[in-house]
């Protein structure tokens, strides 16, 4: 694991409570124009949000072709055969490039990096960005009005019989 | 694996599970410190962003602490060493409740020169004085380039002749571990691996990948000069990964060759010069036992160290007590040759007996004079590691 080369698009703190997939999806489509890329791979779903929504976004926004969920990706002949997990089993379809591809667990296994790499990594480029470079303001798209803990565990009652039980039940209204 | 944590006096088990923060990493000084609950992947995850591991790898995912009480080692101990070379320090409740810190509360320098060397006095003490709560260990980087190898031979001599030469050129080889026709066998069968039957050898190369590349010609060169053929490579981590997996799983697989079975594996380590002659004559020994248990010879050739993993059936007349012959041979030839009944499973239970021949009687009565020092009411896991 590891790169070359890095672009870091800052994202200020006061900000970041707003930041959506649409607003990363139009910044990755942005930059893949600028860099001349033939391929966007980014994961299927963060672990924070769960939205599964930035790689699909962003091949619209650069209306390339999307291979989504993919747990085996192949070059033939210039285009991928990408196998997709999917709720019936695999679906296996293929694409041109250039193309957006979103990565399922069974994909592969993650490489940590080395020492001597991280090493390297400390001299390797990184630019720094804002999302104004790529003409993206993070405007919030939609309010979150709520944020809450789900109830704290009530105290279970312990009952002397089944009759008690069952009365028990009746009183709290989960039975007839 | 001694049977080291069964209570045969009675009293009280410990467990410290639940003892399990990771209390602090320095990758300046490649040190990390863990309590006792803390499992080695469970300590390699935490650190996989510095760069780091911790590569002592005894098959289980066992509890750090846990590993520094055994003095553990795994297959790549021929390049990192065993827990007795990895432990900085150690934090150890002693039989009457005091708190030691064998190199000193919260120092972890790479070497020190002051006062006794507590620190490996109990690494390996397998609980006999006192409990370890937190240790000290000592990280390494993880190289830029690893690499497997798995090599066939024509018989067990060629295979550890290219072991030795290996060793002698000084090969800085990271794992070699040594697998018999049967321990393929039960491993192509429980592993779903492929591989022809016959004396193997699994090979891995740590470092940059000038050196991996620089090692490995280095050794296929002895492997065909001793014979060895079919040298197949394993590049991809997952490869490598499903490789190094069955070699840790051989006890499951040589228990499943025989349905219903109970297993027990030796762990004798002797001399290099001593291994060849001792590994044909253990053969030999298990060949001559086939009607009552399946042996399969595995190891950590490169450290002197092998384990037989017998498999039987405990129902079987007379099965038990040829297991008992069987490793009672092991272990005393092993003695013979100037080695030990135990490279890295410990005494605890089932050893004591070999120690009066191994060590000698100065020896047992310097361990006995430690032991009723730290431990005068003898509290301390009775019954175990010293006779």
């Amino acid at each position: 694991m590891g790169a070359d080369r890095a672009v870091h698009v800052e994202v200020p703190e006061k900000d970041y409570a707003s930041l959506q997939p649409i607003h990363v999806s139009k910044i990755l489509a942005k930059l893949a124009q600028q860099e001349e890329a033939s391929l966007v791979l980014v994961g299927k779903q963060a672990i924070d949000d769960d939205c599964n929504q930035t790689a699909q976004m962003t091949a619209a926004y650069l209306d390339w072709p999307q291979g989504t969920f993919a747990s085996k990706i192949e070059k033939t002949n210039g285009d991928l055969h990408v196998t997709r997990e999917i709720d019936g089993g695999l679906e296996t379809i293929k694409l041109k490039l250039p193309a957006v591809l979103s990565s399922d667990l069974r994909l592969n296994e993650p490489r940590y990096a080395t020492l001597p790499n991280i090493m390297k990594a400390k001299k390797k480029k990184l630019d720094k960005k804002t999302p104004q470079d790529f003409g993206v303001e993070i405007k919030p798209h939609m309010e979150i009005l709520k944020c809450e803990e789900p109830p704290t565990r009530q105290a279970g009652i312990v009952v002397e019989s089944a009759a008690d039980l069952v009365a028990k039940l009746r009183e709290l209204g989960t039975i007839p | 694996m001694e049977g080291g944590v069964v209570a045969t006096q009675g009293g009280v088990c410990v467990d410290l599970t639940k003892m399990d923060r990771i209390i602090e990493v320095h990758p300046e000084n490649f040190t990390a410190t863990v309590e006792a609950g803390v499992t080695r992947i469970s300590l390699n995850e935490y650190i996989r962003d510095t760069g780091m591991w911790f590569p002592i790898d005894p098959g289980a995912d066992a509890s750090l602490c846990g590993m520094a009480a055994t003095s553990a080692s795994g297959t790549n101990a021929v390049r990192y060493g065993t827990m007795r070379e990895n432990v900085v320090n150690l934090e150890v409740v002693l039989a009457d409740g005091r708190v030691l810190h064998t190199q000193g509360k919260g120092r972890a320098t790479k070497k020190t020169a002051a006062g006794y060397n507590l620190t490996n006095l109990l690494v390996g003490s397998e609980g006999t004085l006192g409990i370890v709560t937190q240790a000290t260990l000592r990280l390494y980087g993880i190289p830029e380039a690893m690499i497997s190898a798995v090599c066939l031979f024509p018989d067990i001599r060629s295979a550890i002749d290219t072991v030795v030469q290996t060793m002698q050129c000084s090969i800085p080889i990271a794992r070699i571990e040594f697998l018999d026709e049967a321990s393929i066998d039960a491993s192509n069968r429980y592993s779903n691996l492929n591989q022809k039957l016959a004396p193997t050898l699994f090979l891995e190369f740590h470092g940059s990948k000038l050196s991996v590349q620089e090692q490995a010609d280095a050794v296929g060169a002895i492997v065909s000069e001793n014979g060895g053929s079919d040298f197949q490579w394993a590049l991809k981590f997952e490869e490598r990964k499903k490789l190094w997996k069955a070699r840790h799983d051989l006890y499951y697989a040589g228990k499943a060759s025989i349905p219903g079975a109970h297993a027990y594996s030796t762990d004798v380590c002797v001399p290099l010069s001593k291994l060849s002659e001792v590994l044909t004559e253990t053969k030999k020994d298990v060949d001559a036992a086939a009607k009552f248990l399946k042996g399969h010879l595995v190891g950590h050739v490169g450290d002197g160290n092998f384990h037989v993993l017998i498999a039987y059936d405990p129902n079987l007349p007379d099965a038990v007590d040829k297991l008992h012959d069987l490793v009672d041979k092991i272990n005393r030839r092993a003695l013979a040759h100037g080695g030990t009944c135990t490279g890295e499973h410990g005494i605890g239970l089932g050893k004591r007996k070999y120690l009066a021949e191994e060590l000698g009687e100065v020896n047992l009565d310097v361990m006995r004079s430690i032991k009723t020092a730290l431990d005068p009411n003898h509290i301390m896991n009775p019954g175990k590691k010293i006779p």
